[in-house]
């Protein structure tokens, strides 16, 4: 197994209860590893919750903690990919200034060229969004920073992974046990 | 088809009947067959205690003197019994005084049911009287936990806690109740738990890897069993003799597996880990196929891991897929419950015999006896020997009594030497090292095997950490037997201070009171004891009396404890001196 600290993903499925997070989250924090994002929502299965948790380990400790994750009495089940096996993105909102909509003829083209979105706009600022890579979003911030930006916010990774992960099967198994 | 539905609703609604939540909370622990719990009243746990009262013919509440006390008694009757443990304590600091208690239950894979008061859920968050966030404080130390806010949800919260403490790896579990849970009522009916989905307590044992364990220990010259607590949780006592005896392994065991298989088997090579025996540890760096069973690689059993067993095959049997390669990179994983996988196991191997490798420990354990042993228990010098006592206890219960020990050098001796015939007979804090643990320990182990000779051993440090719980031993008449074994020093700290930190004793000397009147004041029958001529006939007089009974030995101030394999060396570094 190699040694050299790479970003993982790591997916967890949950039954849905409020104490669980901090369990994970302390799998973390006592191994001292700084958690780059994490994400929950709903999963494809009624009722099962999926943690998308981002951190840059070796795959070592990855294979410990995953396991040390899947002990918790409510993981259904965890699986741990490198970014080749994932298919992942964040995305971002900015909220600016509505004079630079119209007046900076710059601004519009980086938002075509960004195939960024504008949600809302109002007589006093419009709000961009964009969902990609990170070094896409980098960019855009990059971009749009020397005009000057009200408010940025980038949420966490969300990833779908590239292998069948048998989630469904395992419940189907325990209640026909 | 019709009716029978309704049929089954009415069946329901005529079993169910209506009590309050703390009444459910009492029924619910008589019907997962609770006979005595431990714990400490107050505030937010009243309505819980009231019901108690009511109940008290079935279902028995010792009053221990602090909650910690609490904790460590339900551990002391779980370990002796197998049963779950059962510890209850109010809001706020009552709940925060369980916490060592529930730490060491869960390092030490104890299973435990600790339900504790709350405040009223509308005052939750609001930093009311005596309100602590005890499912936050608990989550890093429990195997669950869960708050219940309403009456309703008490009887499946508490099935849901005991078959979660008790499955798989055992842990303990803390069920938190708010106080208007505890008054409101609901229609009670209890299921017992059979499963949660989310939650695979006993991993399927592999053929393929029992066949594969099996192939490497059939081929083995110089195989080697180091077995773990695992053995007992899983009742595989009868299965480890078996592959032990079939295959003829020298088999060595971890503080915490101690008294699975008799200490006096010609197989059993003795504890491995920081201070167990010479042979065991030098020979795990010359074994070639290490077989660890139900142990999890504990740092004070392997030492450095990058010189630990690196020439061996290593095959691991256990029952928690986390500790598979946690700390050991294994050849073999053999995941399951040991006692089917060590009979599976069993079943493959061939009837084996390795006199040339038994006789290798045997050497060792020749010199050890003559540089550490010997000293220990037969001493010549003038002062009393922490071994010696240990041996009279030997004599005068036939290796037939349960020893809890407290944490530090006395500690290390009773493990040592103690001679152990029957399982479950060694109950000792090993992975927290909880100082305070054994007074406690003794009452919960006593109460639950009351017919067993329960003999607690402690260093007067650790003995004052929770001495308070003389006023239980008092009150229940718990007849646990106590031995202090006084140096007058925190002695394994001064110990480290000796050999590593040039005699600088900080802190570690300790001016003790008068234990022996101390225990009198609780009317326990007690004795101290100076000289090697008054021990036997103390531990004779202390053995054959029928109730709790106090022994203070005064032993040689600065022993040290040998072997010993120094924080950070090698285990074929143990050192004799």
């Amino acid at each position: 197994m190699s040694e050299d600290i790479q970003s993982f993903t790591i997916s967890i499925y949950t039954e849905n209860n409020i104490g669980l997070l901090n369990r994970i989250s302390a799998i973390f924090q006592r191994r001292h590893i700084n958690i780059e994002s994490l994400t929950t929502s709903q999963s494809e299965i009624d009722g099962v919750n999926r943690f998308v948790i981002v951190v840059n380990i070796c795959e070592d400790t990855a294979c410990k903690i995953v396991k040390q994750i899947e002990k918790q009495v409510e993981t259904i089940k965890a699986y741990y990919h490198t970014e080749d096996e994932t298919i992942f993105t964040e995305s971002c909102m900015f909220k600016i200034n509505s004079d630079l909509l119209f007046n900076e003829p710059q601004i519009q083209n980086i938002i075509k060229e960004s195939y960024s979105r504008i949600v809302t706009v109002n007589k006093d600022f419009f709000v961009l969004e964009k969902s990609g890579r990170r070094n896409e979003i980098e960019a855009l911030r990059r971009d749009l920073n020397s005009f000057g930006i009200m408010q940025f916010v980038r949420s966490g990774r969300i990833a779908v992974t590239k292998d069948e992960m048998k989630v469904s099967e395992l419940l189907k198994a325990f209640d026909n046990q | 088809m019709k009716t029978q539905t309704i049929n089954n609703k009415k069946e329901v609604a005529e079993k169910a009947e209506r009590i309050t939540g703390s009444e459910a909370v009492v029924k619910s622990l008589i019907a997962e067959g609770v006979d005595i719990l431990y714990g400490y009243p107050g505030g937010a746990i009243m309505p819980v205690y009231d019901a108690l009262y009511r109940y008290q013919d079935k279902i028995h509440h010792v009053l221990t003197r602090h909650e910690q006390g609490a904790a460590h008694a339900a551990q002391g009757y779980a370990r002796i019994s197998g049963k779950v443990g059962v510890a209850m304590a109010t809001s706020g600091p009552g709940a925060t005084n369980l916490i060592t208690g529930i730490a060491d239950a869960q390092i030490d894979s104890t299973p435990l049911v600790c339900i504790t008061g709350q405040v009223f859920s509308h005052l939750l968050g609001s930093d009311a009287f005596q309100e602590t966030d005890i499912v936050g404080i608990s989550t890093p130390v429990t195997k669950w936990n869960c708050q219940v806010t309403k009456a309703e949800d008490i009887p499946a919260a508490i099935a849901k806690a005991f078959y979660i403490a008790k499955s798989g790896r055992p842990g303990p579990v803390l069920v938190d109740i708010t106080k208007d849970a505890q008054v409101a009522e609901l229609d009670f009916k209890y299921e017992k738990c059979r499963g949660v989905r989310s939650y695979v307590p006993v991993p399927k044992t592999s053929q393929e890897a029992v066949n594969a364990a099996a192939e490497l220990i059939n081929n083995a010259k110089k195989p080697m069993i180091v077995w773990g607590q695992g053995v007992i949780l899983g009742q595989a006592e009868e299965e480890l003799k078996n592959v032990i005896e079939k295959a003829g392994i020298p088999a060595a065991w971890t503080i915490l597996g101690a008294s699975a298989f008799p200490t006096s088997h010609p197989l059993n090579i003795g504890m491995v880990g920081m201070h167990g025996n010479y042979a065991p540890n030098k020979l795990t760096n010359e074994c070639d196929v290490l077989i660890a069973i139900g142990m999890r690689f504990d740092d004070r059993v392997t030492g450095n891991l990058d010189s630990y067993a690196k020439q061996a095959k290593i095959i691991h049997f256990d029952i928690d897929p986390a500790e598979i390669n946690k700390n050991v990179k294994v050849d073999v994983a053999v995941l399951g419950d040991s006692k089917e996988s060590l009979a599976m196991l069993s079943d493959a191997l061939n009837k084996n015999s390795h006199d040339a490798w038994l006789k290798e420990f045997k050497d060792l354990y020749a010199i050890e006896f003559d540089q550490v042993i010997n000293n220990d228990i037969n001493p010549t010098k003038e002062g009393l020997t922490m071994g010696e006592v240990l041996k009279q206890i030997n004599i005068e219960s036939n290796g037939n009594a349960a020893i809890v020990s407290d944490v530090g050098q006395h500690q290390m001796i009773a493990c040592r030497y103690a001679d152990f015939n029957v399982t479950k007979s060694n109950i000792t804090s090993g992975g927290l090292g909880t100082m305070g643990f054994a007074l406690p320990a003794a009452i919960g182990a006593k109460m639950a095997a009351p017919d067993r000779e329960v003999v607690a051993i402690i260093g007067d440090g650790g003995y004052q950490m929770n001495i308070q719980e003389l006023g239980t031993i008092f009150q229940q008449k718990a007849a646990v037997k106590i031995v202090v074994l006084n140096n007058e020093f925190l002695g394994m700290v001064r110990q480290w201070q000796q050999l590593f930190f040039d005699k600088r004793y900080a802190s570690t000397e300790m001016t003790n009171p008068n234990f022996v009147a101390i225990a009198e004041g609780y009317y326990i029958k007690a004795r101290k004891v100076t000289k090697r001529d008054e021990l036997e006939e103390a531990v004779k007089e202390m053995m054959a009396s029928k109730e709790s009974y106090f022994l203070e030995v005064m032993v040689e101030k600065e022993d040290n404890v040998f072997p010993m394999i120094p924080s950070g060396a090698s285990v074929s570094d143990v050192r004799l001196s």
